[in-house]
């Protein structure tokens, strides 16, 4: 239904490779990521370790690297890989006619995703 | 076959059949009077409505019909008499403009009047026209039906120039089709993928080559901006950076949406389709709709096989037992003949997906399979997509593979015949004269020879026989050789550059050079990478070893750099950045104090301080205020500091003989040349210059990469200190007489380092590592070896001192610097 889900613009705004942020008055940053091979996720943009913003690191396969401490995020779960512990709150995605969507709630922060 | 074709059946239908009108005379709505006919014949009195001017062909043969393939009587599906043979009334060129569902009757342009019981929508899809200036112009078409083929033809005939909008199936179809009817084409595609939906950067990279080698441009990342003409007709495309194509045809292949305006008017639900459940039916009982006009479960389909499964669950139902249509798991070839190109289901995976990646650089191929919960999930091959339906069908029944999930990347063959369960025996199996690598001709036999012969390790074996060293695809297979001859005696070789190779760093930078590979995506091709896009180690170390290689042709990947360098500023803790303006050896003045203060003041930085590289330091300033300091600090003549870099970072100095009364020689002086040489250059690391004008060593010159201690006969340069972790004093490489001497050996030293360290090795454990032995030898048994490592420095250095601040100020990657939007949640909540 209309309004569940928040219309955050154009797929082109995000280079392969990439992430951007998406403030929350109010609530948590959102990190918006697209991947080399053309998918996209979004995750509070904190990473569960020291709370670096993972919007800013290195992005390869589905995983980000935190830029502060090289945590490696998965996009798709929000969990840390590897040895470390730790998981980030991930927000529901979908790409429909070139756009993208988050469902609503999950970014005002409403629903633990 | 392009004259209007009016069909109606001798009147023999009984007044009892229902009537069903079929809007659509395309694949969908064909296959499905088909589906119908096979279970009930008698059950229906047909009509079917259809837009184009002919009987019922096969859309998806459209490009063999372009490529001169196949001919447009190839691809008819079902004949006039097929109509007439099922009692099918045909009306074509004469559309439905109109569904009323209160009486119960469709409307065409030509207001004829039909009545319906049921009624099937099958309009299928609209070709997208992205509204650029000149759309409307003469000669640009899209790639739907055969008028547009008849289109393309005819603009082929004239030969001439041909660019393609899109980059997709579609479009790399019709580019095809083009370029072999004679014309040059150009296709610009949006994304920097080709077929991005269907493709990973890996494969995306080899069809680009592919079709590039056979004499298409390919524009990747292009925007169009506007298509030129002159008269009514087209004449060109001009992209947004500028970039000019002539065109005598332009082809819109962007995509296709789904035709929806008949059902939406009709007042059914409609979403980005029409909206059907499991038995195609929509909001309206008697209305059922199929094809690629539908939203089922939330997807639309643009693809033909998703419609037999539709069609099938369709009639089930409309004759009465229904079953149910769950959705299509889908794959992509591509129609191109000499590429081989398959993809299948969802390669991004989900939690817990894993990539199997297999690539053999020497035949052109590439090969990942994702597997989740020992299952296939997705795939995509390219260059050998022999397994391709293998594949499909292990995706298609979701079939435990986790007994062959070891052979699973080499195919049916091999997952079949079960080789591979132990592959140390199916190495033993081989004979002696079997070829291991291909690359360099090397048989078991003579590897196993090696390794009698001494070689215990990796290593050893590529560099006594050169089996595994060149594309590494035989890896495995010399592991095994290595294991099979020496039991537990297999020494481990050094360290590889991660995990996603087997090579080292020192091998990845030799054959970077030996097989001129220029990309990221085309080394981890040639050198058989494991992993789709490698890691957040190795990606930046490529780029930097391709940035080294090719100085002035290679592209710096900004995917591949670590924030800071990305950035142009050091993130701290809080996720803010610290900005460092360069203050040449140390030196700065008034002006740019006073620029500093502003900038601290104006964006209320809560911290300056000065740094041990003798600068200033402004701390807490956010990512998207980067710009607006840089320009601050660029109008004062500053530039940026490389404070974050794996780079030249500062030259500290003490004041020299200028002032002080010990100086031997003008340390500041030198040091400002030396800043002014090196500057802005990437290096394995970060790298740091003092220059002290005495023996006291005010500057500390001998705990830095490079040191100068002046003393009165001249100069003494230091090298492979550092104050870090591990505190090491440098060792002296030389004493020279003059400044320009200990210039152009500071160049050669740093082009040296810069040319054979490892990414992330800094000049103290390269030293310790090579023998400050080699390096002497390096820049002095030659006497020419200075001045050719000196010249090769300065060359890169011309493409280098660019201030990226700068370039930042003037919009350069602004988006890095932006957010996407900011979210109000109370401004949200009122305005719905």
């Amino acid at each position: 239904m209309i309004g569940d889900w928040l219309d955050i613009g154009p797929v082109s705004q995000i280079s392969p490779g990439n992430a951007r942020t998406l403030p929350v008055q109010g609530g948590e940053e959102i990190a918006v990521f697209h991947t080399l091979d053309n998918q996209f996720y979004a995750l509070v943009n904190k990473c569960p370790h020291r709370a670096g913003p993972l919007s800013q690191g290195i992005v390869h396969g589905s995983v980000v690297t935190c830029p502060l401490h090289n945590w490696n995020i998965s996009l798709k779960t929000g969990e840390a890989q590897g040895d470390d512990k730790g998981c980030v709150p991930t927000i529901p995605l979908k790409v429909d006619a070139g756009r993208i969507y988050l469902l609503r709630e999950a970014v005002l922060g409403k629903k633990a995703a | 076959m392009n004259a209007p074709v009016q069909f109606q059946p001798s009147d023999t239908r009984t007044g009892v059949a229902e009537r069903l009108v079929v809007i659509g005379n395309g694949m969908a709505g064909c296959r499905a009077v088909e589906e119908i006919l096979a279970r009930d014949p008698g059950r229906f009195a047909i009509t079917i409505f259809g837009a184009e001017p002919r009987v019922n062909y096969n859309r998806i043969m459209l490009s063999p019909v372009l490529a001169g393939e196949k001919t447009f009587d190839d691809i008819v599906i079902n004949t006039a008499d097929w109509y007439a043979e099922n009692e099918i009334a045909l009306v074509s060129g004469d559309p439905v403009t109109v569904i009323d569902r209160q009486t119960q009757t469709v409307v065409t342009r030509s207001g004829r009047i039909e009545p319906y019981d049921r009624l099937l929508i099958a309009t299928g899809s609209d070709p997208f026209i992205i509204p650029v200036p000149g759309h409307e112009l003469a000669g640009v078409v899209t790639f739907r039906d055969l008028d547009d083929v008849d289109k393309m033809l005819a603009a082929a005939d004239k030969g001439g120039n041909a660019v393609v909008i899109g980059g997709g199936l579609l479009g790399l179809e019709a580019a095809h089709g083009l370029s072999l009817r004679g014309m040059n084409v150009t296709v610009v595609h949006l994304m920097p993928t080709l077929m991005e939906r269907q493709l990973d950067e890996a494969a995306g990279y080899l069809l680009k080559a592919a079709l590039e080698r056979r004499g298409q441009t390919i524009v990747t990342g292009g925007d169009t901006a506007e298509i030129q003409g002159k008269d009514d007709h087209v004449t060109g495309v001009r992209l947004k950076d500028g970039q000019e194509f002539a065109a005598d045809i332009v082809v819109m292949a962007v995509g296709i949406r789904p035709a929806t305006g008949l059902a939406k008017a009709a007042g059914l639900d409609v979403e980005r389709g029409i909206i059907v459940d499991d038995h195609m039916v929509t909001s309206d009982p008697a209305i059922m709709a199929v094809g690629e006009c539908v939203q089922h479960r939330g997807t639309c389909y643009g693809l033909v096989a998703p419609l037999w499964d539709m069609c099938r669950a369709l009639a089930d139902h409309a004759t009465g037992s229904p079953s149910g249509y769950e959705g299509s798991v889908t794959s992509t070839k591509l129609k191109v003949s000499g590429i081989d190109l398959f993809s299948a289901g969802d390669f991004s995976g989900a939690d817990g997906a894993e990539d199997i990646v297999m690539r053999d650089a020497s035949r052109g191929v590439y090969k990942r399979v994702i597997v989740k919960d020992d299952r296939l999930v997705g795939a995509v091959l390219y260059g050998d997509t022999a397994d391709g339906s293998w594949y499909f069908d292990l995706l298609k029944k979701g079939e435990d593979i986790s007994g062959i999930r070891e052979a699973l990347i080499f195919g049916q063959a091999f997952a079949a015949g079960g080789a591979l369960a132990d592959p140390n025996a199916a190495v033993a199996a081989l004979s002696d004269d079997a070829e291991i690598c291909g690359c360099n001709g090397v048989s078991k036999g003579k590897v196993v020879e090696t390794i009698h012969a001494g070689a215990c390790s990796l290593d050893a074996v590529r560099s006594q026989c050169k089996a595994s060293a060149s594309c590494g695809s035989c890896t495995g297979l010399v592991e095994s050789l290595l294991k099979l001859t020496l039991g537990d005696e297999v020494a481990a070789g050094p360290k590889t550059m991660c995990k996603c190779t087997t090579f080292t760093h020192s091998d990845v930078r030799r054959l970077i050079v030996e097989k001129d590979l220029k990309l990221i995506p085309q080394v981890m091709q040639e050198l058989n990478w494991a992993t789709p896009d490698g890691c957040a180690s190795c990606r930046p170390a490529l780029n930097y070893y391709l940035l080294c290689a090719w100085p002035g042709a290679y592209i710096d990947d900004q995917q591949s750099r670590f924030v800071n360098e990305r950035l142009h500023a050091n993130i701290q803790k809080d996720g803010t950045y610290s900005v460092v303006p360069r203050m040449w050896g140390g030196l700065t003045n008034p002006k740019e104090l006073r620029a500093i203060a502003d900038v601290v003041e104006k964006f209320n930085a809560p911290m300056v301080k000065v740094t041990g590289g003798q600068r200033l330091d402004i701390f807490g300033i956010k990512k998207e205020d980067l710009p607006a300091v840089w320009a601050d600090l660029n109008a004062a003549g500053m530039v940026s500091g490389h404070a974050y870099g794996k780079s030249l970072r500062t030259v500290k100095t003490c004041v020299g003989s200028e002032w002080c009364r010990f100086g031997t020689q003008d340390s500041t002086g030198l040091g400002v040349k030396l800043e002014r040489m090196t500057w802005g250059s990437w290096m394995p690391h970060k790298f740091k210059i003092a220059v002290s004008g005495c023996p006291r060593n005010c500057a500390e010159a001998t705990i830095k990469d490079f040191g100068v201690v002046c003393v009165d006969s001249g100069y003494e340069l230091h090298v492979g200190g550092n104050g870090g972790i591990k505190v090491r004093a440098t060792d002296l490489l030389c004493k020279v007489e003059t400044e320009v001497e200990a210039m152009d050996i500071c160049a050669a030293f740093i082009q040296l380092y810069r040319e054979q360290a490892w990414y992330l090795e800094r000049t103290a454990p390269w030293i310790e590592r090579v023998g400050l032995a080699h390096v002497q030898a390096a820049l002095f048994d030659d006497p020419d070896a200075v001045a050719r490592l000196a010249a090769r420095f300065r060359h890169s250095q011309q493409f280098m001192q660019d201030d990226p601040w700068a370039k930042r100020v003037a919009g350069d990657e602004a988006e890095l610097h932006q957010h996407l939007a900011e979210v109000r949640p109370l401004n949200l909540e009122m305005a719905q």
